[in-house]
């Protein structure tokens, strides 16, 4: 390989991914029929797949749609370049969600499916009766996502760049295998809706599931044991400043805090919320977050990838020949892989990217049309009317995302996803909290999210990187007025948003404000399928 | 539908009442693993190792199987233990529509 020029095309590893994803197209616009009712036109069928998903098809769309392709490649890409703090961490966040959602996403599963809700701002709307804070949830859960979805991109590019396409020519032919797959991903995301990725995701898991098998037993055989490879990643670690091979005493509240705020983040996504709610009864989600852990194994074998690449040696430098960490999992199966076997996991990452980027685009998609089109364009917009609306915005915004890597700088992207992870958990209170009471005042909700939202980003903006020199450098920074303990940054505003949202409860309670009236009743948050739909009034 | 017996166009709903003890149980099920794995200072070192693994490593990898154990538990533990009783639901005629 010449690494000054970047990778050279890898002929037999290119032809197999391009047969898998001729494969997935088909099955992607198949879907279309699957489990199809007499009339699709609505954001239940085409948003929602029909709220009909059982606990194993809800098992492989859950799985498919969080654990990313960005996540296969930026986890082990943290651990190979900065170690445990900013990669590992990525274990215990994904092992404590699921005791988190068992508490809670029954509730938000009942009430929606008794008041028809499709996200989560819908849901605030009808229980804080604010239209404020509602468009507050929905515009954070838009642009939370609308990065997340770019970042799917870098994933494919990630593995296109490896496999040896990208290196010459000029932008448009480098970038136009990207622009089909993305093209494809858009037509049948529109035509088929929730059933594409939900059929996509066998694939991806199976093909997922089968590398990391191999990888995990075929890698370390190769290089000598777990034991060499985690001897050659605490050398290489210890020597490097600002890393760490195991938090020492001052990264163990970060390590932590990473690891909670991540997860209590992760169902408030729009694409989370999606996937839980187009499961057919209360039990499904339950089931599923005893069984979805099979993928939190894997995750933390991958990121161990990380430091079998240490371990490998493995050369990073990209078409542009400068050194790029995103590209160590791709870099180290074409390393260490047979090219036909190197193409299958070539294919796993950029399938893997297909799944989430469709789910991701149609809750956006859900968002817009259900708490910004209907709320303040068209009050009486019929199902028909909405499922159009939203199958368009979800084009929209899949050329927003394409249009954000191709034009713009990918640096960028990363920034906001850091940022989208500290934004979206802003809108737990008003979402978790308003599942269990109404006592916290609808402006007071308000307000702390706003406080929260400012002092994240500043404090996001002000962490400094001291191997680039660049803002946005780091997810955690100091506490303010705790000294020199640092912590993620999500739970830090977490904290000051849901102290701002108490005092300030008090005092508007005490003033008489008025809070609104709730549409949910306490039997609601129990209902389970059989349960009758509310009907909805027209709104004044 | 899972319970023949109730007819949705009444507006009853169901809950599952547990016993106290159970509630308990399956609120330490739902905490262990928060509490091992927030509680870092615990595990973050390198001996004793297991094939290989670092402490660190092979612990967090150990509490993926616990804890997919702990929340089948408590799953086990809602659905085939305690007896349901119905919630009455006024959402037909009632305007005022505000709880607590």
């Amino acid at each position: 390989m010449n690494t000054a020029a970047g990778p050279t095309v890898d002929g037999v590893a290119l032809g197999v991914v391009i047969g898998l994803f001729v494969i997935v197209t088909g099955v992607g616009f198949a879907a279309a029929r699957w489990r199809r009712p007499p009339a699709f036109a609505s954001l239940d069928e085409w948003g929602l797949g029909g709220r009909g998903f059982g606990s194993f098809i809800t098992w492989f769309l859950l799985g498919g749609d969080l654990y990313t392709a960005y996540t296969f490649v930026a986890v082990p890409a943290a651990m190979f370049s900065t170690g445990a703090v900013s990669g590992f961490f990525a274990v215990p966040y994904t092992i404590i969600v699921y005791p988190i959602i068992f508490i809670f996403m029954p509730r938000l599963w009942s009430v929606s499916h008794r008041h028809g809700y499709v996200t989560p701002a819908d849901f605030v709307r009808g229980r804080f009766d604010s239209r404020s804070l509602s468009t507050a949830v929905a515009i954070t859960g838009i642009i939370a996502t609308m990065p997340y979805i770019a970042l799917q991109l870098v994933g494919i590019q990630a593995v296109l760049e490896v496999a040896g396409l990208g290196g010459s020519g000029n932008t448009f032919t480098r970038d136009l295998p990207l622009f089909i797959a993305f093209a494809v991903l858009a037509a049948y995301t529109y035509s088929s809706g929730l059933r594409a990725p939900a059929l996509i995701a066998f694939i991806k898991d199976i093909l997922i599931y089968l590398v990391i098998i191999v990888a995990i037993i075929y890698i370390p055989y190769k290089l000598g044991g777990f034991g060499k490879i985690f001897d050659a990643s605490e050398a290489k670690l210890t020597a490097t400043p600002a890393t760490s091979f195991i938090p020492g005493s001052a990264g163990l509240l970060s390590y932590g805090t990473l690891a909670l705020g991540s997860a209590m983040a992760l169902f408030m996504y729009p694409h989370s919320v999606t996937a839980v709610l187009s499961t057919k009864n209360r039990t499904v989600v339950r089931r599923n977050a005893s069984m979805l852990p099979a993928y939190s194994l894997m995750l933390g074998l991958l990121a161990l990838l990380g430091f079998m690449a240490i371990a490998a040696k493995t050369s990073v430098i990209g078409a542009d020949g400068k050194p790029n960490a995103q590209l160590v999992v791709p870099a180290l199966f074409r390393q260490m892989f047979p090219s036909w076997f190197a193409g299958v996991a070539f294919s796993a990452i950029a399938i893997g990217a297909l799944v989430p980027a469709a789910i991701m685009s149609i809750a956006a998609a859900n968002l817009f049309t259900r708490n910004i089109y209907r709320e303040f364009f068209d009050r009486s917009a019929s199902p028909a009317r909405e499922a159009a609306v939203s199958k368009l915005v979800s084009l929209i915004v899949k050329l927003g995302a394409l249009a954000f890597i191709l034009f713009l700088d990918k640096t960028l992207a990363l920034n906001f996803q850091l940022l989208g992870g500290i934004w979206i958990l802003q809108t737990f209170p008003a979402v978790v909290f308003g599942l269990y009471t109404r006592w916290l005042h609808r402006y007071a909700l308000l307000a702390g999210w706003a406080v929260a939202m400012v002092w994240g980003t500043i404090a996001a903006y002000r962490v400094v990187a001291p191997a680039t020199g660049k803002h946005f450098g780091a997810s955690v920074a100091k506490i303010p007025f705790f000294g020199d303990h640092t912590a993620y940054i999500a739970i830090t505003a977490f904290v000051m948003n849901v102290v701002i949202a108490v005092v300030l409860t008090v005092v508007f309670r005490a003033l008489h404000v008025p809070n609104g009236k709730d549409a949910t009743q306490p039997a609601d948050y129990h209902a389970d399928a059989d349960a009758e739909r509310v009907a909805v009034p027209t709104p004044a | 539908m899972t319970a023949p017996h109730t007819e949705p166009h009444t507006g009853k709903i169901r809950r599952r009442k547990l016993a106290p003890a159970t509630i308990a149980v399956v609120a330490v099920l739902l905490a262990a693993p928060l509490v091992a794995l927030l509680w870092v200072g615990s595990y973050n070192s390198k001996t004793p190792r297991l094939w290989g693994f670092p402490f660190f490593y092979w612990y967090q990898l150990l509490w993926v199987i616990l804890a997919a154990g702990c929340t089948s538990a408590a799953y086990l533990l809602i659905t085939r233990t305690g007896h349901d009783i119905e919630l009455e639901s006024a959402h037909q005629n009632d305007e005022k529509g505000t709880d607590k």
